[in-house]
């Protein structure tokens, strides 16, 4: 705009007032602007709910509950024993959806770790050096990108299903699949983000202050990690946010088609599943896990919106 | 010398602030001055001193909110405009006063050509037909010093290089022969020659014209050799209005003082250590008490502190806010 | 004194200009620096002048190696840096610095002050550990005139002087003994340039820098400067001692150049003979044959515009290349 004078961040300095306030980093002021935001605020709350949800209420039902079956209850709709109903072999949907909501949030998560450490890699070197690198990367990214992903599961499923061994993790044993879904999201979905970062990294490294460090003697390795990375974080953070919320649609359309996750271990995408043939007699078998599904995505939404706004340095409405 | 033209710009007691999450600034806090046919004012601070914004509120382009012109009136040939609704204002902006911004850049829109840009306020103001106004376009990128003017009627504005663009916005701001000329640091983003080739442009046309011009600038030199009368700011304030010959050879004001001994002399030998101001820039997100320039006054005595000195005659036609008198040390 | 700390002899950059979307073609140069030498003395402020767009910031930071150098040499302290190891250029990087014109672009905003001004050390293992470091930072805060106490402060908390402030303290981390300052008051206003050119000053005297001082604010140059050297389009058109430039220019650019600054004093701002320059300044794409000033030059001749003028000494340590200067 049009004032250029001091602002009162810079009034600590100018002044020397409140000198022993705490420095105010761009992570507070970022923090105040998110808390403005009352969707974000909403989808947070919401997705610690849910969380909390799959989490917490493996205390109180357990494992061998939600996977037991007694084809007697098959298809109750929901009443007083069993809230969300039973399915097509007699197992308590609730429980179910806790324990499928485990895998399939987990498999969020887990899934954008994977492509965010690709995609960061990927990016930064491509971005930074240019040249060979750059155009040998980017045809690796575009070519990844022509693959389409339900090809390469179908490939990995069958290539890796029953070869990779079960594990061990918070107290569940989850089948090799799990891993190889995860592994396929993670390696399907880090070339967006490797094009962002690299977008990043295109710009920045023009900025001055890379120069100067350049000027410094500092090391390549250290200006791409220590001074770009840093300033790169706002793009990541969204974009790794939001994964979450597409790695687990993922996985629904991926155990819908039957090729994810087998039964009996639950997740919200395979329960998807075994309601296709009752979807009109017996609607809360996709009901439940599918709205399970349509509030975790759009919470995730919500919060990915806030922070795209907290962390957009050009609002600095604060 | 100039008074003897009628008045063209009456400024009252302005003051504008802004209301933002972290307090009011105190933008614009109580300026007058006046301005006559053909006379050129050149209003001289440093960034944040409010000569940007005291203009934006002349002519109501101030965003409201969180800009409010709380106080004060400004009447252009008679009329208080501030009272005006917005569809006058389009009015008299343009036609009656134009300008010119420091960033042609910025203020050309990039994806409309020159022509289009330029038979606008024709179009819309004089209400020309279209052949007639490409003529007229036509004429003004002449009249401004652009070669070739037809070709360059299809032309966009990142074709052109900065001096070329700051032409046409000249010839924009001129298009229809407006009375007064608002130039906000026209010059500061171009370099030392082209800028005088546009000081140049500039005092050809209002010599042309017969135009008004407020020239606003931190270049205490870009004005030594254009302006009639100078108006010095700081925080909101004006603390010194003079002739230009009269602030050079006897600034008054201990702001304007520092400010000229401030500058390094392209003309003489260095003698010295520039005298730098000590302390920072006003802040204004403090309600004004005292004289804003206390704090860093060299002839600063108690009252500066606790009462905001009003603007005074010292001589013929020159005013400053201050209460000390700068030659002696002791008050005024 | 009179010992030469920086020598650059010839040095030329080049950009090349690409078309093409999957196979580039190289379809012309860019010559932003195109054949430049000149000599710092240990103590020294060279001034660098020209427009935008005449190469001196290309210059600058080439001389230093942020850019890769075309062709032509530069040599700091004795070590000549087109044929230095990696380790002879980190200790180059040690003795030259820089100090950048934005004051918001050149520090890292997420990085502490304390952060910005370590690093140098850092990098060239000055010092034991990081607390010596941040007693050193501090003490170069002071140094620069700001409060030691705003250490883990964040740059956005400073105004745009003070932040240039935090650049000089980091390039005096290393103790260097030569300093390219390139542009460093440009985005100040009046009052901080004075102060930052006063605290350059005061360095200089104190720590006996070297300065390479770019600009295109030809007042404050002739302030600070000892000796002045003039670019146009990529090339050096004349360089002499202060005063001598000041009083008696030679090249037809440095007098226009010249009666183009404004001076605060309207007697003589309207009394004085303007030699206003036609035309824009020309593109380094394609620069003009022969003497590239001869489309704007108000004395061209014939011979300008197909030979290159060559460079001598028209008076006592005053170079220019213009044929019509003997």
């Amino acid at each position: 705009m049009i004032m250029e004078s001091t602002s009162p961040n810079q009034l600590v300095a100018l002044n020397m007032e409140g000198l022993d306030t705490p420095p105010l980093t761009l992570s507070q002021l970022a923090w105040r602007r998110f808390r403005r935001h009352r969707m974000a605020m909403f989808g947070a709350i919401v997705l610690a709910l849910l969380f909390l949800y799959s989490f917490g209420g493996s205390l109180v039902l357990s494992e061998s509950y939600a996977n037991h079956t007694d084809t007697s209850l098959r298809i109750m709709s929901p009443s007083a024993e069993h809230l969300f109903g039973t399915d097509s072999v007699g197992r308590d949907i609730l429980a179910r959806t806790i324990y499928g909501g485990q895998i399939s949030l987990l498999i969020g998560l887990t899934a954008v770790v994977i492509e965010t450490f690709m995609g960061i890699l990927i990016g930064a070197l491509a971005g930074y050096y240019g040249g060979w690198i750059d155009s040998l990367l980017m045809r690796i990214t575009e070519a990844m990108l022509n693959i389409p992903e339900i090809f390469l599961l179908i490939v990995m499923a069958k290539f890796f299903g029953g070869k990779i061994p079960e594990i061990e993790f918070i107290g569940r044993t989850f089948s090799g699949s799990v891993i190889v879904i995860v592994v396929i999201i993670g390696i399907t979905s880090w070339m967006y983000l490797a094009r962002i970062v690299r977008a990043q990294f295109l710009s920045l490294k023009e900025n001055e202050f890379v120069l100067a460090a350049h000027a410094t003697g500092t090391s390549n390795v250290q200006i791409i990690f220590l001074h770009i990375l840093p300033n790169s974080m706002a793009p990541i953070v969204v974009s790794a946010t939001l994964g979450v919320a597409n790695a687990i649609l993922a996985e629904a359309y991926i155990s819908f088609l039957g090729l994810g996750v087998q039964p009996p271990t639950a997740t919200w995408g395979n329960m998807l599943d075994g309601a296709t043939n009752y979807l009109e007699s017996a609607p809360w078998l996709w009901f439940f896990p599918g709205l399970l599904i349509l509030l975790t995505v759009l919470s995730i939404n919500f919060l990915g919106d806030g922070l795209r706004d907290a962390l957009d340095p050009r609002s600095r409405a604060i | 010398m100039m008074t003897t033209k009628p008045v063209l710009l009456e400024v009252s007691d302005l003051r504008t602030r802004f209301h933002t999450p972290e307090g009011t600034i105190f933008a614009v806090n109580g300026i007058s001055f006046r301005l006559h046919e053909g006379e050129t004012v050149a209003i001289v601070g440093e960034s944040g001193c409010g000569k940007s914004v005291s203009m934006m509120s002349l002519l109501k382009l101030i965003p409201v909110p969180p800009g409010e012109i709380y106080s004060g009136n400004v009447k252009y040939r008679g009329k208080d405009i501030l009272q005006k609704p917005e569809e006058e204002m389009e009015q008299i902006r343009g036609r009656e006063i134009g300008m010119v911004f420091q960033d042609p850049m910025t203020s050309l829109n990039p994806v409309l050509t020159i022509g289009r840009q330029l038979t606008e306020p024709l179009r819309t103001h004089l209400g020309m037909e279209r052949d007639m106004a490409n003529r007229r376009a036509i004429e003004l990128l002449q009249m401004v010093g652009i070669s070739d003017p037809e070709r360059h009627l299809q032309d966009y504005p990142h074709q052109f290089s900065g001096g070329m663009r700051q032409r046409v916005m000249i010839a924009m701001a001129l298009a229809c022969a407006p009375s007064l000329l608002i130039a906000d640091e026209p010059t500061t983003a171009l370099d030392v020659t082209i800028q005088a080739q546009i000081v140049e442009l500039i005092t050809k046309m209002r010599d042309m014209l017969k135009m008004a011009i407020i020239w606003i600038t931190h270049d205490l030199g870009v004005v030594a050799g254009m302006a009639d009368r100078v108006i010095v700011m700081y925080a909101g304030y004006i603390v010194e209005e003079a002739a230009v010959d009269d602030l050079y050879d006897n600034p008054s004001h201990p702001y304007t003082i520092a400010l000229l001994e401030a500058l390094p002399r392209v003309d003489r030998r260095r003698d010295s250590r520039l005298k730098s101001i000590a302390g920072s820039p006003p802040n204004l997100l403090v309600e004004p008490h005292g004289c804003p320039f206390a704090p860093r006054c060299e002839f600063v005595i108690e009252r500066c502190r606790v009462e905001n000195p009003a603007l005074e005659n010292i001589a013929q036609g020159h005013s400053i806010t201050c209460w000390v008198d700068v030659k002696t040390g002791k008050p005024r | 004194m009179t010992e030469v700390l920086v020598t650059v002899r010839d040095l030329k950059k080049h950009y090349p200009v690409l078309r093409g979307l999957v196979f580039q073609r190289r379809v012309g140069t860019v010559r932003a620096v195109d054949g430049i030498s000149f000599s710092i003395s240990r103590g020294e402020t060279l001034g660098l002048v020209g427009e935008s767009g005449c190469g001196k910031t290309t210059a600058g930071r080439t001389l230093l190696g942020l850019y890769p150098p075309t062709s032509g040499s530069v040599t700091i302290d004795g070590l000549e840096m087109t044929r230095a190891t990696h380790k002879e250029l980190l200790a180059i990087r040690r003795k030259a610095q820089i100090i950048f014109q934005d004051p918001y672009a050149s520090l890292n905003p997420r990085w502490t002050v304390n952060s910005i001004v370590t690093e140098p050390m850092r990098v060239h293992r000055l010092l034991s550990n990081d607390k010596e470091r941040s007693e050193r930072a501090k003490d170069l805060l002071g140094m620069v005139g700001l409060n030691p106490r705003l250490i883990n402060r964040f740059p956005h908390e400073f105004s745009g002087g003070q932040r240039q402030r935090i650049g000089v303290a980091r390039a005096l981390a290393s103790n260097p003994l030569f300093i390219v300052c390139d542009e460093p008051i440009s985005a100040l206003d009046v009052s901080i340039q004075a102060q930052v050119v006063n605290l350059l000053e005061n360095l200089q005297d104190q720590l006996g820098l070297t300065y390479l001082f770019i600009a295109h604010d030809l007042s404050m140059v002739r302030h600070i400067c000892d000796r002045v050297a003039v670019m146009y389009l990529g090339l050096i058109v004349e360089t002499a001692e202060r005063d001598e430039l000041y009083e008696n220019p030679l090249h037809p650019y440095t007098q226009a150049l010249l009666s183009a600054v404004p001076i605060p004093d309207p007697r003589k701002d309207r009394a004085r003979k303007r030699v206003i320059l036609t035309g824009d300044v020309p593109s380094p794409i394609n620069p003009p044959s022969g003497c590239r000033f001869h489309p704007r030059c108000p004395i061209a001749m014939q011979i300008c515009k197909t030979v290159v003028p060559e460079w001598h000494e028209a008076a006592p340590n005053h170079w220019v290349s213009c044929h019509a200067v003997q």
